[in-house]
């Protein structure tokens, strides 16, 4: 009860403070305009004359999130010890895992909240046909897990440094990797380099947010996506605190 | 309150703080001095749980640092160095985090907030972000968040750095105040403070603790402690040179002339010697004396030669 009451002030305060800078707000108009850009201009979603959004609309998460998602999380931790606030956050009396979890719950909301906002898209596709609304769902859950794997991936490279900037390159670095670990030029080129040893190529395509991701899109909510996703976050938010650790032993 | 233990702590080939040892109760203000890069900000960094000890324990309130960080964290308010804040809230904001993360809610935050923004006089900033503040103003914020739980234990890493002279007498008045009835541990390179907040001081140099005590008996250690110094009309300097050096309790006689005649130091043999007084007074007799007094010692003095003699030494070596 406590641990949660500690989680909770910190999630307030990192949500707070993404709403008085223009962060939040420069980050919700991008994302919308992309996927209203990407949806209807390049997707040519009027044109397909589908009722449905896999292909128009979710197929661009990953990438938009490739770019996006690191530019929320960059400041996570890098911001604390630029400006010495990690000292007052650590001599709290909180666990440094409730640090870690709040701050990144606060992120992984407001990347929900900008997720939501893109309903506008729903309606329209239920306005025209009639989609199944449930497979919707569904991938707006997968959706919002990648963004959550994503962003403990940049929690971990916040972690590692002062500069926001070096963050910023190394966790798009990081995320790129993870996507292109499933893409299918790549998966077909990985067939090539390991003379179609089955095994290797499924191993590191199963690394990929892609691969993952594609099954929430036709509507599966697979326990096997859900746990690679939520284990993704699990294991960048221990990362993070080991590294947090190292930092103050050494 | 406060104990600590053989604290050391080692940051590669460098030994930053090196078996220091004292503690400290309630009522008592422990000024801590040093040069830069002595150690202090290390050592609090330790006893606030910031920094791990490479070895050695911290144990605040019957709390070991390293065993139960929490409860003993309880008891801390800590002002860092830098005096961070979060600059993306405003000064309510940021009290009301420090308030809640402290496990202060509702009326009790609120009570709380209200007792620190008058004792820190941040009324007049309370709605305003914390980037556009003045250094004083965002010092005295990260001060106010140190005492928002009204702790048992203060730790303040160089508190009136920054600030203005009335600023700086406002926070010593309030430190020597709240220092009745809690532990304070402060560090500071301005000795001046020592004076006027500390009942005592430990000076730390290169990690090691070289001197603890009172200022009283600190200053004691001073050449100057217990001197005379005094104004002679009408002599000569060379006069009164001669005259000063026949008393035997006198180490050495330090003489000036000026356009108010003469001024004259007398030292004591042995520090704080309070014969000295009457025996000048004695041997001066039938001068024009237009001013006497006796030295307190320096602590200037003190802290130089405890400090940069040794670190002088160690250079030539």
């Amino acid at each position: 009860m406590n641990s949660f009451g500690n989680i909770k002030t910190i999630a307030k305060r990192e949500l707070v403070a993404y709403f008085t800078s223009p962060v939040a707000y420069v980050f919700i108009v991008i994302f919308l305009l992309l996927n209203g850009f990407f949806t209807f201009m390049v997707a040519q979603f009027f044109e397909r004359g589908v009722a449905s959004l896999s292909a128009s609309f979710f197929m661009w998460h990953p990438w938009f999130y490739l770019f996006l998602v690191p530019a929320v999380g960059m400041r996570l931790w890098a911001e604390e010890r630029r400006v010495g606030t990690l000292e007052l956050l650590l001599t709290m009396p909180i666990a440094p895992w409730e640090a870690i979890v709040g701050k990144f719950l606060a992120s992984w909301l407001f990347l929900g909240l900008a997720l939501f906002l893109t309903f506008p898209v729903v309606l329209t596709v239920n306005h025209l046909g009639n989609p199944d609304n449930g497979v919707i769902f569904a991938a707006y859950i997968g959706s919002w897990l990648m963004a959550g794997a994503y962003l403990a991936v940049s929690c971990i490279t916040s972690a590692i440094t002062r500069s926001q900037v070096v963050s910023f390159i190394i966790s798009v670095v990081v995320c790129l990797f993870l996507i292109l670990a499933g893409f299918p030029p790549v998966i077909n080129l990985l067939h090539g380099l390991t003379h179609n040893l089955q095994w290797l190529v499924e191993i590191i395509t199963s690394f990929s947010v892609i691969t993952h991701f594609e099954g929430f899109q036709k509507g599966v909510l697979d326990s096997r996506d859900i746990i690679y996703f939520l284990s993704v976050i699990g294991f960048s938010l221990f990362t993070t605190s080991v590294i947090l650790r190292t930092h103050r032993t050494s | 309150m406060i104990k600590v233990e053989n604290l050391t702590k080692i940051f590669g080939a460098k030994r930053a703080v090196d078996g220091v040892s004292f503690s400290v109760e309630r009522g008592e203000v422990l000024g801590f001095l040093g040069p830069n890069g002595a150690g202090k900000s290390t050592t609090m960094r330790m006893l606030t749980g910031f920094l791990p000890p490479t070895s050695g324990t911290v144990t605040v309130g019957g709390y070991d640092m390293s065993e139960q960080p929490i409860p003993a964290k309880k008891l801390l308010g800590y002002l860092p160095e830098s005096a961070p804040a979060y600059t993306d809230m405003t000064v309510q904001g940021f009290l009301n985090f420090a308030a809640e993360i402290r496990g202060l809610r509702g009326e009790a935050r609120k009570t709380a907030v209200r007792r620190v923004v008058d004792l820190c006089f941040l009324e007049s900033v309370l709605h305003q972000n914390v980037d556009t503040l003045s250094k004083g103003y965002r010092h005295r914020t990260c001060f106010a968040q140190s005492i928002i739980h009204d702790p048992d234990i203060l730790v303040l890493d160089e508190p009136t750095d920054g600030l203005d002279p009335n600023q700086k007498h406002e926070i010593r008045q309030l430190i020597r105040k709240m220092g009745e009835k809690k532990a304070i541990i402060f560090s500071t390179h301005i000795l001046e403070e020592v004076d006027a907040a500390c009942t005592r001081a430990i000076i730390i140099d290169r990690g090691v603790i070289v001197a603890n005590g009172t200022p009283e008996v600190l200053r004691r250690k001073s050449e100057w402690a217990g001197a005379v110094t005094l104004r002679i009309l009408g002599q000569d300097a060379g006069a009164v040179r001669d005259k000063l050096s026949q008393l035997r309790v006198a180490k050495k006689v330090s003489v000036e002339a000026g356009a108010n005649g003469v001024t004259a130091t007398v030292f004591p043999r042995t520090a704080g010697d309070g014969d000295l007084t009457r025996e000048v007074i004695a041997i001066t007799n039938g001068w024009q004396i237009s001013e006497l007094r006796t030295e307190e010692g320096r602590l200037d003095e003190v802290f130089y030669n405890i400090t940069m003699s040794e670190t002088a030494r160690k250079e030539t070596q």
